[in-house]
């Protein structure tokens, strides 16, 4: 509507420049999702640095004497949260100095490039499993089940990389493929219970996480799965040609980022224009009319979460065959849950999931070196996390706190 | 089954309550909903407020009853100035109101749900509820107002004309001098519709006074002392009780209206759908329909009567392959519907509008055009299986929207943000723009506003003289001996009787409510 709005405002008042302008800004400072969003990380941040400040010693004691020197304190406040925050952006995005090192030829373009080379790669499995669970969303579902889905997904991906010795390309396809359908497996089973017998499916999809985790746990230490030679729980690593091409050495950003750009292309145009898209999405929103419109919502959930899960189960093949290349019991890591967070901050839409994804991988990769610089831990990066999303769904507690005007509102009567 | 009035309760100690709302105006953006809205109350009158859809009734109760706040103006109670931050704040000043859709909680007894919001407490305000104090206070005031209600039942038990009188109690033990009752017969059958106009009547003789929001102009001139005519946020007019409906239908529309459904005679063809012994059983199991024999011929409409919840949507729904056909037959021009797809049925010619639009009708979310595609969407040219064309989608809307007068900002907008006789003319434009053998509309103009049911009365007509059978479901009496060429009367899940349009309605009314005799024509 707010699109709208100014598209018209432009149209029919081309001269008014400023009018439209005001019209924008206005718009862009009522609480629209997009906003509230922002904000959210704003305020994240800001309690981040709170937490970095609370959490120094030498920077507390300063303030012990506040009142008679408050510059000590804040000098040293201020130093610590910005050291902190540039080692996050440095860490996530690139250091200046590294890029100066590479144009002066006394560094490579490759250090230069690497943390943006982490984000890249951290971010890959979310926009898959946030994908999976936005999607689920759209139908009315909550999938609960990424994580296991995801690693269901790791574990066909990985079994068919180091089984079938195809050749290359069709190696790594096939793998991906096999990926999908582990995930798609496991989401069809809840999508199917929840079809014929009711059965909800956020206590199905958790109970198969568990299944999925326990299940690898076994899984790695069988004969024929395990490493030769290896008494931990560790499998065989997959073959090259099954890999994720990547640039090597320090780059470990792979194939793996392409595909999720791709496949959010691919969902956003399943959603907006497809006929499955409009079944899911009418489903989503009032299954009582979509049934009396002839549209089959069993048939619509058991779809649904089957897709959910195959999008999930690439996630967890991209995690295998991108950077982890063996199967461990932790190996899908928390991407499955981590994308539940993706959905809620991508507000359930294919490219705002693939941002969402994207700012996680930042915290990520800059965590790691905020970490290692600053001396912060790496736990600062989950509490920011959480914050935002905490914030996002408390949508009027950022309104309050930024006096945001209503968002225009139709009249009723 | 009639209220018993305690009339000789005395009434002294009560004030009575006038109110006075000068010039009020509230605006939500640049749309005026209200516009210098000017309405005096006297003690002990029914004062109705008559308008449309969306003319800004609600807008105005809901600044009386402190949800919102009026832009200008005042709201004055006994020759006193008052602002109303709240609705605790008008409840202070003897102002209740009883909304359209109940606030009350399923699972909580009636006792707790009047209770609730002003809670006794035994020890402190952090103490025990005392249930047994808001025990004695519902059956107190229940008495007192005639207004029977059983403490320990729960709410998801009572029929809906009950839970609007918890409603109404609930209000009264908040010592209020004056109700607001937004739309209360909307969802109400004829007798407790009745009921509700005596118990108002017996409220205002103890000095109270009604605000009593409509748009049915029958009942508005059954109760109301006064009316006062709103449209677009304007009182356009104040009416007395002897006004003509036409002359209210033609204020509050802004146009002459005809109440009357204009149609020729009927010229039946073949049977295009015939049912026997049909038996369907409702969400809980309970046999709803139980035998029934049915045909509707090309080119005829058929009206079921009936009062609601005597087995007409159970039977609806089995027609259109929503719920299960325990036994007996469904068929369509001789073909079995039994155990096919709702969407193999609709596309085999058959236009389905259900009785509740906003839980089967529509999807909110969606937009216009989206929703008149909403069972057509993977077909030419709409798309096929996997692909929807957005273009032809938007090309189909425009056209919709034009030819059946929905008035919308754009294709694109919610059909939530469409007045409830725009969304109807969404759900019937999209079930009527396919050939059709067999229309089924239950309930077509429940909640619709006078305009846009003189129109969708004509396009059912017009439906039936193209050829088509038509199936009316409603309860509204008037609306089925004006639309249909028979009338079957069903009760307790049985047709009782097949009769003609120019049955005398008080025998209508009789089979509604199950009495047989007299001469019926079977058929």
């Amino acid at each position: 509507m707010t699109a709208e709005a100014t598209k018209e405002t432009r149209e029919k008042e081309p001269v008014e420049r400023e009018a439209f302008l005001n019209v924008f800004l206005r718009n862009l400072w009522s609480s629209n999702s997009v906003t509230i969003t922002v904000l959210s990380i704003v305020l994240a941040v800001i309690i981040g640095a709170v937490l970095i400040v609370v959490s120094d010693s030498t920077v507390l004691e300063k303030f012990t004497y506040f009142t008679a020197r408050p510059a000590d304190a804040l000098d040293a406040s201020w130093t610590l949260i910005s050291s902190a925050y540039s080692d996050l952006l440095k860490g996530a995005l690139g250091d200046p100095e590294a890029f100066n090192a590479w144009f002066s030829g006394t560094g490579t373009w490759q250090d230069a490039f690497a943390p943006l080379s982490e984000t890249l790669t951290y971010a890959a499995p979310l926009v898959f499993t946030g994908l999976s669970v936005s999607l689920a969303f759209r139908g009315g579902l909550f999938n609960i089940g990424a994580q296991g889905q995801a690693v269901l997904g790791c574990i066909a991906a990985g079994v068919a990389g180091f089984t079938f010795g195809l050749p290359i390309v069709l190696n790594l396809l096939v793998a991906l493929i096999a990926g999908a359908l582990g995930g798609a497996l496991w989401g069809f089973l809840p999508g199917l219970l929840k079809a014929r017998t009711g059965a909800h499916e956020v206590i199905t999809t958790i109970m198969l996480n568990y299944t999925a985790g326990l299940f690898l746990a076994w899984l790695v230490i069988q004969k024929g799965i395990q490493q030769p030679g290896r008494t931990d729980a560790i499998s065989k690593v997959v073959a090259d040609s099954a890999q994720l091409p990547s640039f090597g050495g320090v780059l470990r950003v792979n194939l793996g980022i392409v595909l999720a750009v791709l496949v959010t292309a691919g969902v956003a145009w399943l959603l907006n224009r497809s006929a499955f898209g409009f079944e899911l999405r009418a489903v989503g929103a009032n299954p009582h009319a979509a049934k009396t419109a002839g549209i089959s919502v069993a048939k619509t959930y058991t779809l649904l979460m089957a897709v959910a899960g195959g999008l999930a189960g690439l996630g967890g093949a991209t995690q295998v065959l991108g950077t982890a290349y063996a199967l461990t019991p932790s190996v899908a890591g928390n991407i499955g849950f981590d994308g539940l967070l993706v959905a809620l901050l991508g507000r359930n839409r294919p490219w705002g999931t693939l941002l969402a994804a994207l700012l996680f991988g930042v915290l990520r990769a800059g965590g790691n070196r905020m970490q290692s610089f600053t001396g912060i831990s790496l736990e600062l990066v989950n509490v920011l996390q959480a914050l935002i999303v905490i914030f996002i769904a408390a949508p009027a507690l950022v309104k309050a706190i930024f006096q945001l005007r209503a968002a225009r509102t139709t009249a009723k009567g | 089954m009639l209220w018993i009035v305690h009339q000789a309760f005395p009434t002294s100690g009560e004030i009575p309550l006038k109110l006075e709302l000068r010039g009020i105006t509230k605006r939500f953006g640049d749309l005026v909903a209200n516009d210098h809205i000017d309405i005096t109350v006297e003690p002990g009158e029914v004062h109705a407020l008559l308008g449309e859809n969306g003319a800004g009734k609600s807008t105005l109760m809901n600044q009386l009853y402190g949800l919102l706040q009026p832009d200008e103006g005042q709201i004055v109670v006994n020759d006193e100035p008052q602002v109303f931050r709240s609705p605790r704040d008008a409840i202070a000043s003897g102002i209740g109101m009883v909304h359209q859709h109940f606030m009350l909680v399923p699972v909580f007894t009636v006792a707790e749900n009047i209770a609730l919001g002003a809670e006794e407490t035994r020890g402190g305000p952090l103490g025990w509820l005392d249930r047994r104090r808001a025990r004695r206070d519902v059956i107190e005031t229940s008495k007192k107002f005639g207004l029977p209600v059983d403490p320990d039942a729960l709410i998801e038990d009572l029929p809906v004309g009950a839970q609007q009188r918890v409603e109404i109690v609930k209000a009264l033990t908040r010592d209020v001098d004056l109700l607001i009752l937004d739309e209360p017969t909307a969802v109400l059958t004829p007798q407790e519709t009745d009921e509700l106009l005596a118990v108002m009547r017996s409220l205002t003789e103890m000095g109270k006074s009604i605000v009593f929001i409509t748009h049915k102009l029958k009942e508005v001139k059954k109760i109301a002392d006064r009316i006062t005519v709103v449209r677009r946020g304007k009182i356009v007019g104040t009416a007395s009780p002897d006004t003509s409906e036409d002359e209210l239908a033609a204020l509050m529309v802004g146009r002459a209206v005809s109440l009357e459904v204009a149609k020729g005679p009927a010229d039946p063809g073949r049977a295009v759908l015939q049912v026997s012994g049909l038996v369907v059983d409702d969400d809980r199991g309970i046999r709803a329909v139980d035998g029934v024999d049915l045909e509707v011929r090309a080119g005829e409409v058929l009206g079921i009567a009936g009062v609601q919840g005597n087995g007409q949507t159970e039977l609806v729904e089995a027609v259109m392959g929503l719920r299960e056909v325990r036994a007996g037959t469904v068929e369509l021009d001789g073909e079995g519907l039994a155990g096919m797809s709702t969407k193999k049925i609709l596309r085999s010619g058959v236009g389905y509008v259900p009785e509740d639009r906003s839980h089967d009708g529509v999807v909110k979310e969606f937009s216009v055009a989206e929703n008149l595609v909403l069972d057509m969407y993977d077909r030419e040219p709409f798309g096929n299986a996997f692909r929807l064309d957005v273009a032809k989608v938007a090309g189909n809307a425009k056209e919709r929207v034009e030819q059946f007068d929905i008035r919308t900002q754009s294709a694109a907008s919610a059909v939530g943000t469409l007045s409830g006789g725009n969304q109807q003319k969404v759900v019937i434009a999209r079930e009527m723009s396919r050939p059709l053998r067999l229309f089924i509309a239950s309930q077509p103009t429940r909640g619709v506003d006078v305009g846009s049911i003189e129109f969708i009365h004509g396009q059912i007509i017009h439906e039936r003289d193209q050829g088509t059978a038509v199936l009316v479901v409603s309860s509204e009496l008037d609306e089925v001996v004006g639309l249909a060429d028979r009338i079957a009367v069903m009760y307790r899940g049985r047709i009782l009787a097949v009769v003609s349009p120019d049955t005398p309605r008080e025998e209508i009314g009789l089979l509604m409510a199950g009495i047989t005799g007299g001469n019926e024509e079977k058929k």
